[in-house]
């Protein structure tokens, strides 16, 4: 379902966008419980220096995350 | 124990959400560690008071985010909010929340509700709340809820009288039930609750979806679970992103209802400032290096002062017991094993003291997550983990507490191999070492006219244990191979001042878990160093007095001289001698005589008690006042009889510089080690490669020098 839906590993600083579910079942808990839902906006605040890992906003709170595991959740944008 | 009618109220919330905080205002300084069982995890108990003067013990459990564990830590708190009939089960809970963005605690609550322990729900943050300009209908909330809701301000003590009286009313149990239960679970959960003692249907669902936080439960107990959840074909973990969902949705439900005034999150801009600079490409690492710096200025400056006065103290106590108690083995054991045991850990305390007191305002402020963020690529290549980072600058004063630092890392390979690779980090038992060996062998000279040769070299040294620390993670990286997945994903809190008093019981805590730990193992090593350097085959320990006597009749050596020849004389006809001359042709190659063996069999439980023997084996008296100075000029004055040089050449030094950085040396650490992987494997392994890797780099290091 998530071919052409982008995902958060793709945004740029500053960007929101709607979280539209994930491609990862065992990491989708995790997420979630996080505050990361299907629905919620997602913005995407700043990458560590060499890019990985990344901090985003959601929920209200700031996560950080690795690329790869950004990579599993698609967003609408 | 002693009074049933004492209530234990467990504390329960999301990582940072105060909850610290709230223990130590609650309890004072009226607090214990224990141990969970099986495990290390410390458990923290306290005692107070209620208004009626009835005494409530409190347990702070680790910080979840839910009740679906996935680190060690977040296990054992699955495991007693699912275990309702043992005289450890909680009277009451108290989940404890940031009131400033509920929705996380929400869902955490939501779940201990369901259980259907007795539940307090403590909002915290009350302070900011009103400055963010959010207003909560609490009693709408209490109501939806169907628990008691408090607002309290844990940093300040507010709202704890009232707390406190909540915990006084009679413990109801909660009557709803949030979360509606799958159709498909509702015959396993029916045949579970008619077979085994299980409160209520989201228990009994919980027991289904969690086979590995079940070890509370009998042998044929757990049969029947896994019975159950077999002719049912219940996976566990099939349900559990659609509960998140559903949970979430009452939540926001809930929150469109209670929540009065809703604001925006502005209030934490400073916060992103802040990381601006402290996540910057160049001055994040370049703040973190500088911070590093700092802290080891202070485990080795600072903290000399404390521990030469401890040190002083307890060889004036040896001392003092010799002259006062009749001479014999029980006096011995006392001034030569016991004492200088106890010593031998207290001296510890400072360096470990200062580093935990840096680590907590590290954590309090919120920028160890930001540690963790900015390490996080490097170390993974490692096949580490940005949370490797606090175990490994921890085991710069002492690996104890690193390895049980290592719990919060939920990567089973990545945990394991940081447990592994952290005794390699040069730990504090090893400075005397390292010290009174470069004095030895590096001229006390400038290097470009600016840099200490002594200096350089010891800093090579910890540089050394720093890089075989990774090498051999990166190695084991290439070797476990495991199905688990690796992931980060963490919350980055809201920069924030350290509350001070925390930064004081974590100090206190971790100080007193390093010396009941490492205590008890160094304690006995002590004993048995003890009886193995006091006691030898033969007759010639008790003859000793006649047979130095008699062979340095024409040297009149002084009073203290000749004590000094009779203590080294047993020594050297001691079962540590003996084993000593024993392993002498294997260390032969890396340069050693049995001399240096003795002190290698004496440290192999704990490495700065090298020193101590090289002192006896050279025949200097323990009472001398200049003690490092004589050591030094006595082991420096040591021939060789092969070659008629001195024995402590380059060559010899630097060889056990490099084994002492590498070898393994410590029993405390393997004792932890053991518990904390839950069996010898680990250890043995951990004992084996280090040992050939300190051999075996010592021959390489001596074959070339000399």
């Amino acid at each position: 379902m998530a071919e052409n839906l982008k995902n958060v590993s793709q945004m740029k600083p500053g960007d929101i966008a709607i979280i539209a579910g994930f491609t990862d079942e065992y990491l989708s808990f995790k997420l979630m419980e996080m505050g990361c839902l299907p629905g919620v906006p997602v913005r995407f605040n700043f990458t560590a220096p060499f890019g990985d890992p990344v901090c985003i906003s959601v929920s209200g709170y700031e996560l950080s995350l690795r690329l790869e595991e950004a990579a599993t959740i698609s967003i609408l944008s | 124990m002693a009074n049933p009618k004492r209530q234990k109220v467990a504390l329960v919330g999301n990582p940072n959400s105060g909850k610290s905080s709230l223990f130590n205002q609650l309890t004072g300084l009226n607090q214990k560690i224990g141990n969970f069982p099986g495990v290390t995890v410390e458990k923290r108990l306290g005692l107070a008071s209620l208004p009626d003067g009835s005494a409530v013990e409190f347990m702070d459990l680790p910080g979840i985010y839910s009740i679906y564990p996935r680190s060690l830590d977040e296990q054992i708190v699955a495991e007693i909010l699912l275990n309702h009939h043992s005289p450890t089960t909680p009277d009451k809970i108290i989940v404890i929340a940031d009131a400033t963005n509920l929705k996380r605690g929400l869902l955490l609550l939501s779940q201990i509700i369901d259980l259907g322990l007795p539940t307090i729900f403590a909002l915290n943050m009350m302070d900011l709340v009103a400055k963010a300009g959010i207003t909560y209908d609490l009693k709408a909330l209490s109501l939806n809820l169907g628990v008691p809701v408090v607002p309290i301000n844990a940093r300040m003590g507010i709202g704890l009288a009232e707390l406190k009286k909540v915990i006084l009313q009679p413990g109801l149990s909660p009557e709803k039930q949030i979360f509606h239960i799958w159709d498909e679970a509702k015959a396993p959960i029916k045949e579970l609750r008619n077979s085994l003692k299980v409160d209520n249907d989201y228990e009994a669902y919980q027991f289904l979806e969690q086979p590995k936080s079940l070890a509370f439960l009998s042998r044929e107990e757990q049969k029947i679970v896994n019975d159950v959840r077999q002719k049912h074909s219940f996976f566990p973990g099939k349900f559990q992103g659609a509960e998140t969902i559903q949970r979430y949705g009452f939540i926001q439900d809930l929150l469109n209802e209670v929540t009065l005034k809703q604001t925006d999150f502005s209030w934490k801009n400073y916060s992103r400032k802040i990381d601006k600079i402290l996540t910057h490409k160049f001055w994040g690492y370049a703040l973190f290096f500088a911070l590093l710096f700092l802290i080891f200025q202070a485990i080795f400056a600072w903290a000399t002062v404390p521990m030469d006065m401890i040190d002083l103290l307890f060889s004036d106590l040896s001392r003092h017991l010799h002259s006062v108690l009749p001479p014999g083995p029980l006096t011995s054991l006392l001034a030569d094993g016991i004492v200088p045991g106890i010593g031998g850990i207290i001296i510890f305390v400072p360096q470990i003291a200062i580093l935990f007191a840096f680590i907590s305002v590290l954590e309090e402020s919120g920028y160890m997550a930001r540690v963790v963020f900015l390490m996080d690529k490097l170390m993974r290549r490692f096949g580490l983990n940005g949370k490797s980072v606090v175990p490994l600058m921890s085991g710069v004063a002492c690996a104890i507490p690193a390895i049980m630092a290592t719990r919060t890392i939920d990567n089973w390979k990545e945990r394991t191999i940081t447990i592994f690779v952290t005794p390699l980090m040069s730990c504090s038992a090893r400075l005397p070492v390292f010290t009174i060996l470069i004095a030895l062998i590096v001229p006390d000279q400038k290097a470009l006219g600016f840099f200490n040769l002594q200096g350089i070299a010891l800093m090579g040294l910890y540089l050394l244990g720093f890089l075989a620390a990774l090498g051999s993670a990166w190695v084991m990286n290439l070797i476990i191979r495991v199905k688990e997945r690796s992931y980060l994903i963490m919350e980055l809190p809201t920069y924030r001042l350290p509350k001070w008093s925390n930064v004081g019981y974590t100090i206190v805590e971790k100080t007193k878990a390093f010396v009941l730990e490492a205590g008890k193992v160094i304690m006995a090593i002590s004993i048995i160093l003890w009886v193995l350097a006091s006691y030898g085959p033969g007759d010639k320990l008790s003859n000793a007095r006649q047979n130095v006597l008699a062979e340095s009749a024409n040297l009149r050596l002084t009073d203290q001289g000749l004590e000094d020849r009779i203590a080294a004389y047993k020594l050297e006809n001691s079962y540590a001698g003996v084993i000593g001359k024993a392993i002498e042709p294997a260390i032969r190659p890396l340069g050693y005589d049995w001399k240096i063996g003795i002190a290698l069999v004496t440290s192999f439980a704990a490495r700065e008690v090298f020193v101590g023997t090289m002192a006896t084996i050279y025949s200097i008296g323990s009472a001398s006042n200049d003690q490092d100075a004589t050591i030094k000029s006595r082991m420096r004055e040591e021939v060789n009889p092969a070659t008629g040089g001195p024995r402590f050449t380059p060559a010899v030094g630097f060889s056990l510089l490099v084994f002492y950085t590498f070898a393994m040396q410590c029993m405390s650490t393997i004792a932890v080690v053991y518990r904390e992987t839950k069996g010898w494997k680990w250890p043995i392994l951990q004992l084996l490669y280090m040992t050939a890797l300190a051999y075996l780099s010592a021959l390489v290091v001596y074959q070339i020098l000399s």
